[in-house]
């Protein structure tokens, strides 16, 4: 039997606040345990939450960028159950009416566009966190996460494919990243993903019954975990047997989804609106002020580069997926005034290096400014492409600045025809039988043949010998 | 509306809350008696009507998003009755 | 000096006539000594509150101080003192040591008010007579028999006992004007959003309020003046100019119009109860107020209302007392749940349980549209029929509570009895209005409250007309004969 995947993405996105979404607390990651949960944070008796403004605004410009209606009218509720890392014994969210309505986004898989559709996208407050090392055989709670913002949003069941499940959160990941909503980091939790996925066979109307993976946090993991999942799916159907609706855990190591220990035996989550909060009340002026300062969207940003720079669309839609990328490349092109080579370093030896040392752009140790003059020495022969390499390498090391590591390190292009042409005459000197073979060859053989001339002297001259110069000086000798 | 025994223990559950054996049945019979008073809201005529959250129609404030509150670690752990490191214990939590 | 009024000890203070720190002794003393027969403190801060005697004297030495400034008063143990027990009348906060003030508190701290202890109440403010206290029922000073009310029973029973002359309190659900009533003296119970929530340990969040209970409405305006503000960290906190309430008592209620709700003077009022009001609102006309006839039809809802949204709102506010960050903790739990079940089965008393069942029931999957919204449906009707009658009257008045001091036990077992006392009050706080009770007369030497409800923010009304009546009047100046023998 032909079957059809099914799924859809809950994505919790945390807002990158300076303060908590209901208290004055700080966000920063990574401080020592419960030193950024205040009274509020820690649910102490007659504390009460007030809204954090940037939350709002932030969540707004979400919904702006994924083309949705603007809850003109959003209300907090609490969503009530018991866990240690949740101190009030209620997650204050929202439901009913959420801030953000619906909404759509657009992927690119495979040359074609695809509209996805976004169901809404509510604010809410993170949890803490539970610290399972052995504390005699108790868990820890830190609770400086508790009360971070979050939005979550949550897609229609539009995806009909893993690598259309990653497509999108790479696009919601450039949406929020652009916006600089979130630093969409997932090996932090800046941004988390839960799918549901279900199978049914080709043509089928309706829906099978699906499973919900927690917590996958990463983009290969995604992709990977669905297949796992979908691939059990099937296997079961095909044996005769009966999905069961559940909370799955993706095993990375084993490769595997296993049920979670059901969380709690009937969710009764006994929502109703927070009574000590009020409605938060959006008006056009302000939702006007936040689409002016929207910044450029991917989507933008990409027809720009293909008219702009004339970079193809492959090209433009990998230098656009991310913001800080993009950024670079603008820089970069901008200084060197080459759009092609600044892409082509971009994507080729600057991205590789980012590769290989697991490094984010933000933190490349070659500035764009950097890589821009490193072309611009390039462009003005004063260094031949592959020395240039040697230049990258040596600035990415931080040994210093383009013109000081060329100067320090002699790498510059010898231009000067006395000393090619000395070298010119010590490799014809010193290789008669190659300068014999060579002269015989009929004239279609030789382009290959000179090669070898050209390497020796690239030999003696370390690299520096100006090619243009030697071929001339070579083809007149020989 | 009437409210059983197994309900008792499934909302107690739901609030977490210990009942013993012995009250169970004194509190399902109290519960029965607040449910009857409140079930003559029922007969209320409602159609139409707004629900009511808040006594005043007023709009949520919004604060500034300013760190006001720095690492009170120390006094706010001072009440909690079990702590390691900075942190609070619990039962082992299994996932 | 216990028996002058806080108007009349502001002035002693700034005649010299007596010293903060006397006063203040004079009070500890009187909590030392007669205390035990009325259990209206939890906590007395002996040390503390000679200490900021001391300082409210060096301040009222350097002249210009606030009205305040070196009254011995009380909290009632709901509102948070940095440093002090707030147990909120229960196990479950029985070692909980406080790490922030109240709004509320910080402001008489402000104002240089002395903090002589926190008072008694039924836990979790659940409750109509301070049965529920953890600590033991308070007893009604004047029949010690008999219950104060509740919750604010200890705030209520300190003022008329005269063991402080000012306390503040909060009502829920009649939980200020009711003890008042039953105690003989004056409660005012603000506008929601007067008075800041912070710091004050929510029973519901949409219904509770800060409110004075003293001698006098004209201390109570005084109290009210420190005690509102507006406070950014409470988003339901009115951002709106207090006025000075102490300036608009001495208008005449010459041409008040006082509207008489039909469904006040109805069935389960007791008759003698019912005399003593009308014998009230008499003295109020023959004043030159006026009286209005009104209907306000939907009061019957009011309680059945009420008995779903507070719980519903307790239930989840009560859900952070699991025994993790502070607060009664279970010996030995054998899991997450055990320690969760254990800790609260055992923290909480058994009115809190009920509250806290019949929230998660009125909640739960199946029933929220049967109960919660329907109530909240409820609810808008009945500030409706309060907003139609205040098109034609200023005022509305009316009992407190059904009758006076009932007998400790009488309705013990039978909580929807119980929750009835609170019928004339509870509409008030559904619709978020202020109303205030001040003694009218007595019934079987026990006190009655008359009940003013007025429109949003229309507390110095309240109080001009509750001060004219006490300058006409002498109720708010009688106190229980156990009390007037040992003077």
């Amino acid at each position: 039997m032909q079957w059809e995947t099914v799924i859809g993405l809950e994505v919790h996105v945390q807002l990158a606040t300076k303060s908590k979404i209901f208290s004055g607390a700080s966000t920063a990651f990574g401080a020592t345990a419960n030193t950024q949960a205040c009274a509020i944070d820690l649910a102490l008796p007659g504390t009460l939450p007030v809204v954090n403004a940037e939350a709002i605004r932030m969540a707004t410009s979400f919904g702006l960028a994924i083309n949705a209606e603007i809850g003109k009218k959003s209300v907090f509720e609490r969503k009530n159950y018991f866990y240690p890392d949740l101190p009030k014994g209620y997650q204050v969210t929202q439901l009913a009416e959420p801030i953000v309505g619906a909404g759509h986004i657009d992927i690119h898989l495979n040359g074609e566009t695809k509209r996805l559709r976004i169901h809404h996208a509510h604010l809410e407050e993170d949890a803490g966190k539970s610290l399972h090392e052995d504390f005699h055989g108790m868990t820890g709670i830190d609770l400086n996460r508790a009360g971070t913002p979050l939005i979550e949003i949550v897609s229609e069941p539009d995806m009909r494919s893993a690598e259309e499940a990653v497509a999108y959160l790479k696009k919601i990941h450039s949406i929020i990243t652009y916006l600089g909503i979130s630093d969409g980091d997932m090996s932090q939790g800046s941004m988390r993903c839960d799918a549901n996925v279900s199978v049914r066979p080709k043509g089928q109307a309706e829906l099978g019954t699906r499973t919900e993976l927690k917590n996958i946090n990463s983009f290969r993991f995604v992709e990977k975990a669905i297949h796992t999942e979908v691939e059990r799916q099937i296997d079961i159907l095909e044996d005769g047997g009966k999905i069961v609706q559940e909370t799955r855990l993706y095993d990375a190591e084993k490769n595997e989804t296993r049920s979670m220990r059901s969380k709690e035996v009937a969710n009764d989550y006994r929502y109703f609106p927070e009574p000590d909060l009020l409605p938060v009340i959006l008006d056009e002026a302000f939702i006007d002020q936040v689409r002016k300062q929207l910044p450029e969207l991917p989507e933008a940003k990409c027809q720009r580069f293909i008219e702009q720079y004339q970079l193809s669309d492959y090209d433009a839609n990998i230098l656009t997926a991310n913001r800080a990328l993009a950024d670079y490349f603008e820089n970069v092109s901008t200084h060197c005034k080459d759009a092609k080579l600044a892409a082509n370093w971009v994507m080729g030896e600057l991205s590789a290096a980012l590769n290989k040392n697991d490094t984010a752009i933000e933190h490349s140790p070659v500035s764009d400014r950097q890589l821009g003059e490193l072309i611009l020495r390039i462009k003005d022969n004063t260094i031949s492409g592959k020395i240039a390499k040697q230049v990258f390498d040596a600035l990415w090391q931080g040994q210093g600045e383009v013109d000081q590591i060329i100067k320090e390190q002699g790498l510059e292009q010898v231009s000067d025809s006395g000393a090619i042409e000395a070298m010119v005459d010590k490799v014809i000197a010193s290789n008669p039988q190659q300068v014999e073979n060579y002269r015989n060859a009929p004239a279609e053989k030789r382009g290959k043949m000179l090669g070898f001339f050209v390497g020796q002297i690239m030999k003696i001259s370390q690299g520096k010998a100006n090619p243009q110069q030697v071929n001339e000086l070579l083809l007149k000798k020989l | 509306m009437t409210i059983s025994r197994h309900d008792v223990e499934q909302i107690a559950h739901l609030a977490r809350l210990a009942i013993n054996e012995e009250t169970l049945n004194e509190t399902t019979r109290s519960l029965g008696d607040v449910l009857n008073l409140v079930n003559q809201l029922q007969n209320a005529d409602t159609d139409g009507v707004e629900p009511m959250a808040h006594p005043m129609d007023a709009v949520q404030r919004l604060r500034e998003d300013v760190v006001t509150e720095h690492n009170q670690q120390e006094q706010l752990l001072k009440n909690a009755p079990l702590t390691e490191q900075g942190l609070f214990l619990v039962p082992r939590v299994v996932d | 000096m216990h028996r002058l009024t806080l108007a009349q000890l502001a002035e002693g203070l700034r005649q010299r006539q007596f010293s903060s720190e006397e006063l203040t002794k004079h009070y500890l003393d009187r909590i030392k000594k007669l205390d035990q027969h009325y259990n209206s403190y939890i906590t007395v801060t002996e040390e503390s509150a000679l200490q900021q005697a001391r300082q409210a004297d060096k301040r009222l030495a350097e002249g210009g101080a606030p009205l305040l400034c070196g009254i011995p008063i009380a909290h009632k143990d709901i509102f948070c003192t940095e440093g002090v027990r707030t147990s909120c009348g229960s196990r479950m906060l029985d070692n909980f040591i406080s790490p922030y003030n109240a709004t509320v508190v910080e402001n008489l701290i402000n104002d240089g008010a002395v903090m002589l202890g926190k008072t008694n109440m039924d836990e979790f403010a659940m409750g109509s007579s301070n049965e529920t206290s953890y600590y033991g029922p308070v007893k009604n000073p004047w029949d010690t028999n008999c219950v104060p009310g509740g919750s604010s029973g200890g705030s209520a029973a300190a003022v008329a006992a005269m063991l402080a002359v000012a306390t503040t309190a909060t009502d829920t659900g009649g939980s200020i004007r009711q003890p008042a009533a039953l105690c003989g003296v004056s409660g005012l119970k603000p506008t929601y959003g007067r008075v800041s929530r912070w710091g004050m340990i929510a029973f519901a969040s949409s219904l509770d309020q800060a409110g004075p209970i003293a001698r006098s409405a004209e201390d109570l305006a005084i109290m009210l003046n420190s005690m509102a503000s507006f406070d950014p960290k409470d988003s339901t906190s009115i951002d709106r100019a207090v006025p000075d309430y102490h300036t608009h008592l001495s208008t005449s209620v010459k041409g008040l119009r006082i509207g008489v709700p039909e469904e006040y003077f109805g069935e389960g009022l007791n008759p003698a109860t019912a005399t003593v009001i009308q014998q009230a609102l008499k003295e109020l006309e023959s004043m030159g107020a006026s009286l209005v006839n009104i209907r306000l039809p939907h009061t019957p809802l009011a309680v059945p209302a009420y008995y779903v949204i507070a719980p519903a709102e307790c239930s989840a506010n009560l859900s952070r007392f699991d025994g993790v960050r502070y607060g009664h903790r279970c010996d030995n739990p054998t899991d997450l749940e055990d320690l969760y079940k254990r800790s609260r089965g055992e923290g909480f008393g058994d009115e809190v349980k009920r509250r806290i069942l019949v929230g998660t029931y009125a909640l739960s999957a199946g029933y929220y549209d049967a109960y919660y919204r329907k109530a909240q449906q409820v609810r808008r009707l009945i500030k409706q029929d309060f907003m139609e009658a205040f098109e034609s009257v200023d005022v509305i008045m009316g009992p407190t509570s059904p009758s006076p001091a009932f007998a400790f036990g009488a309705k013990g077992d039978d909580p929807v009895a119980m929750y009835l006392e609170d019928i004339f009050t509870i509409a008030t706080n559904l619709a978020g209005l202020p109303g205030l009770s001040i003694p009218a007369g007595l019934v079987d030497n026990k006190p009655v409250g008359l009940q003013m409800i007025g429109n949003y923010f229309d507390e110095a009304l309240l109080l001009n007309a509750a001060h004219q009546f006490q300058l006409q009047t002498d109720w708010h100046q009688r106190h229980p004969s156990s009390l007037e023998e040992e003077a």
